[in-house]
């Protein structure tokens, strides 16, 4: 152990100790966008008032978010007493009572107790017996919503940073390189390409400067576990960035996030001053004559931008179209030097592959998808979360045993994975695993892990429409089968939803589709017929009530005439300019 | 500090707001690039005005074409002075199945638009989003960058009556 890192760690201890101090209640709050979505922030403000109006002696923090998004505002409450409980939903109005009943009292069994952490309470279940918290196995999100991800030290506390302090004092970049391959860490940024792989083509790139980048584009609506790592615990990607920089002999590390998402932004930049402060990022990381230095870059409103070339101009300040392939980004990357691109979930799980051993991880998992999904459930679903399990789960067990199944008494339909390149897949595969040439046998992709339920009164045509509308917005307009391909794909299935489509409309559908698979430049057109694709093979009962019987099924077409869709800057917005130079 | 608001805002001082913030700018940042220039722009004004796209060029080296370039590629810019409100709609597949739909549909009619777009006397603007990232409390809207969850058509067009008139 190196003698800055004891050092770091006795005081992470001391500020541990201190929250546990019986003296203190520790109220923490998950105030993520989740959260803050249903007004986390006044429950925030409100346990701040009570408690000090009752002069109890507390620190209120504001948290990630512990993934159980159903349950959201949630409270988690520590106190000598009742040790540790999960509460929720909190609101605004609920905090006077849950103040008096649980911290002054020390009565748990009240309306909204979620579970207990530590002590056996009559009355209220143990979290690790709690549906939906029970069956996870977090790594990635090991520290999510328990930190403060404002303090680094509380991090440091709960063997933060360990991990680095063993490779740079006991592993040679190579051993950590190996603990990686053995470890069977797959990229989970929607290739599923083998991470222990994709560093070693970077270590023999030429230095000094080389990049580790990680992505946070995060544009797949019905994601949002990059962003909620993120949020929750940036050390654990900061961390992850500092091996895979140790491990391939890179300088530099840049977090890409879309502008805008400020949550996200403000933790990590925020966790990257208090590293540098701290000595873990910088010159001498540690004491030792390792240097790796790491800073956020921005990016606009692109989804394309979070493929590996395109983020790479965007990096650079240009539009976010991708580079055509060779030279791979390993030998020609950002700014001309060699980079290696990882998505957030990967670089969360590796300090605990490099602390715990390739092996271990290696054990956890089914066939060669090793290790955990971090999957966001939403839509129709009554567990609606960010939830971390093994690998090898089937859908129906996390449906059923995660989500809680489907509300309101409905039966599944299908489901859309993946984000919009991922396509729909028919609730009959339900049996299928959770596992990425399994998912992809059945034909849907696991992706960034997000999957979207819907139930019985969803038309799939009506879902494939909105998902080839996103992906006509967001092509980037650089290679032409996916630039009018996606557009025409539109045209004609905004003419089916309205019911006048035709039975020739399909085969058309499916020629344009073999052309932009065959003909685009990246990974957005190559896929961007998924969407119909699927949806053709798994409803086409469907597209065939719509031509025949001109009518929508479930009626969710015939209810509005059309869906939005979004615009780019047409020639009205830029009619003030009056500079015939600027106009050009 | 400029009145974004006050949009009698002469071209002279639109140049010296933007060399200040790409002055600023330059000092915080670890690296300038047309983008990042333009976000910061974009972040403090609400807007990338055609004076800003000038200096960016200036400032960063680029040709104004380049500029432009990327500033009309990336959604989030603008590139005339905000209304003083913005609403944001998700209709992103899980809040679209969770009923986004009406509430856009309500919000639109309340505001007299029919697509994306300002009011004409300028108090308040429109805005599709594809995922405000909050898909877990879907449908989301969001006023004034403040995201609210789980909407109803009724909630949400109380959250745009408070915003227009405050009680
Ligand atoms: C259109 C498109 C969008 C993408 N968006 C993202 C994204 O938002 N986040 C991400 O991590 N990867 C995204 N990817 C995948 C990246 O290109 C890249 O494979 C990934 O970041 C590599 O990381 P990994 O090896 O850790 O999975 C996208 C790919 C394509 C084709
Ligand atoms: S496939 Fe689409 S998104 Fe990709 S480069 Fe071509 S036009 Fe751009
Ligand atoms: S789909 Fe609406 S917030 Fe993500």
């Amino acid at each position: 152990m190196t003698e800055a890192y004891k050092n770091l760690r006795s005081r992470a201890d001391e500020i541990w100790a201190d929250l546990h101090d019986p003296e203190t209640v520790w109220v923490r709050i998950g105030t993520t966008i989740c959260g803050r979505s249903i007004n986390a922030l006044g429950v925030v403000e409100t346990f701040r008032a009570e408690l000090a109006r009752r002069g109890i002696k507390s620190v209120v923090s504001e948290v990630g978010c512990l993934g159980l998004c159903y349950a959201e505002p949630l409270v988690d409450i520590r106190t000598a007493g009742v040790g540790r409980v999960l509460l929720g939903p909190v609101d605004v109005d609920a905090v006077s009572g849950v103040v008096d009943n649980v911290i002054v009292n020390g009565n748990v069994n009240v309306p909204n107790v979620i579970g207990s952490f530590e002590k056996t309470i009559e009355g209220v279940p143990m979290m690790s017996e709690v549906p939906g918290w029970s069956n996870q196995h977090r790594i990635a999100l090991r520290n999510v919503g328990q930190i403060d991800p404002g303090d680094s030290f509380q991090y440091i506390a709960n063997e933060g940073y360990a991990a680095l302090d063993v490779a740079l004092s006991e592993k040679t970049p190579e051993e950590v390189l190996t603990e990686v391959r053995s470890s069977g860490l797959r990229g989970r940024g929607g290739a599923f390409f083998s991470t222990g792989t994709k560093w070693g083509f970077l270590v023999p790139s030429p230095g000094p400067e080389k990049y580790i980048l990680c992505n946070c584009e995060e544009g797949d609506p019905g994601a949002y576990n990059d962003k909620g790592i993120l949020e929750g615990d940036p050390n654990t990607v900061i961390e992850g960035l500092l091996l895979a920089g140790f491990a391939t002999g890179a300088s530099n590390g840049i977090i890409f996030i879309r502008h805008g998402h400020d949550g996200p932004i403000s933790r990590t930049k925020e966790a990257i001053r208090q590293a540098y402060e701290l000595g873990l990022v910088g010159k001498n990381i540690l004491g030792t004559d390792y240097s790796f230095d790491i800073e956020v870059s921005l990016v606009g409103e692109s989804y394309v931008s979070g493929e590996e070339t395109a983020l790479m101009e965007a990096v650079e300040g240009k539009t976010a179209r991708p580079r055509s392939r060779p030279p791979f980004p390993a030998a020609v990357g950002v700014w001309g030097k060699p980079s290696n691109i990882n998505n957030v979930k990967t670089l969360s799980y590796v300090p605990e592959i490099v602390r715990r051993g390739g092996e271990w991880f290696n054990d956890i998992g089914v066939n060669l998808s090793k290790g955990t999904a971090i999957l966001c459930l939403s839509g129709h679903i009554n567990r609606r979360g960010m939830y971390e399990v093994e690998l090898g789960m089937t859908l129906q067990e996390v449906m059923d045993e995660i989500g809680g199944g489907v509300p309101g008494g409905r039966q599944i339909k299908m489901l859309q994975t993946g984000g919009p390149l991922g396509g729909l897949l028919s609730a009959d595969k339900m049996d299928t695993v959770l596992d990425f040439e399994a998912m992809r046998a059945a034909g849907a992709i696991l992706g960034s892990g997000g999957i979207i339920y819907g139930d019985d009164s969803t038309c799939a045509v009506d879902l494939t429409r909105l998902l080839i509308a996103f992906c006509q917005f967001e092509s980037c307009g650089k290679c032409f089968p996916c630039r009018l391909g996606m557009t025409h794909l539109l045209d004609m299935i905004e003419r089916i939803r309205g019911g006048e489509g035709q039975q020739e409309d399909l085969d058309l559908m499916r020629r344009y589709g073999e052309s932009m698979q065959a003909g685009s430049l990246c990974g957005h057109g190559q896929l961007g017929f998924n969407p119909v694709q699927s949806a053709f093979r798994d409803f086409m009962g469907d597209f065939l009530v719509h031509i025949n019987e001109n009518r929508c099924p479930t009626g969710s077409c015939s209810q509005y005439a059309a869906n939005p869709m979004r615009t780019r800057p047409g020639p009205e917005a830029t009619a003030f300019i009056t500079d015939p130079y600027l106009r050009n | 500090m400029i009145d974004i608001n006050n949009k009698g805002n002469s071209s002279s001082d639109l140049r010296e707001v933007t060399r200040a913030l790409l002055q600023e700018h330059e000092n915080v940042a670890p690296r300038t690039t047309v983008l990042s220039c333009l976000l910061e722009v974009q972040e403090n004004l609400h807007y990338v005005p055609e004076e800003a796209i000038v200096e960016v060029a200036k400032y960063t080296g680029h040709s104004i074409n380049d500029v432009w370039g990327v500033a009309s590629f990336y959604t989030n810019f603008r590139f005339t002075p905000p209304p003083q409100h913005m609403v944001e709609v998700c209709w992103g597949p899980t809040c679209h199945l969770l009923g986004a739909m009406d509430v856009l549909v309500a919000i639109q009619s309340k505001l007299g638009l029919e697509g994306e777009g300002d009011v004409p006397d300028g108090v308040i603007g429109l805005k599709y989003n594809t995922c405000l990232g909050a898909c877990s409390q879907g449908p989301v809207i969001s006023v004034d960058e403040k995201i609210t969850g789980a909407v109803t058509v009724e909630t949400a067009l109380s959250v745009l009556e408070e915003t227009l008139n405050p009680s």
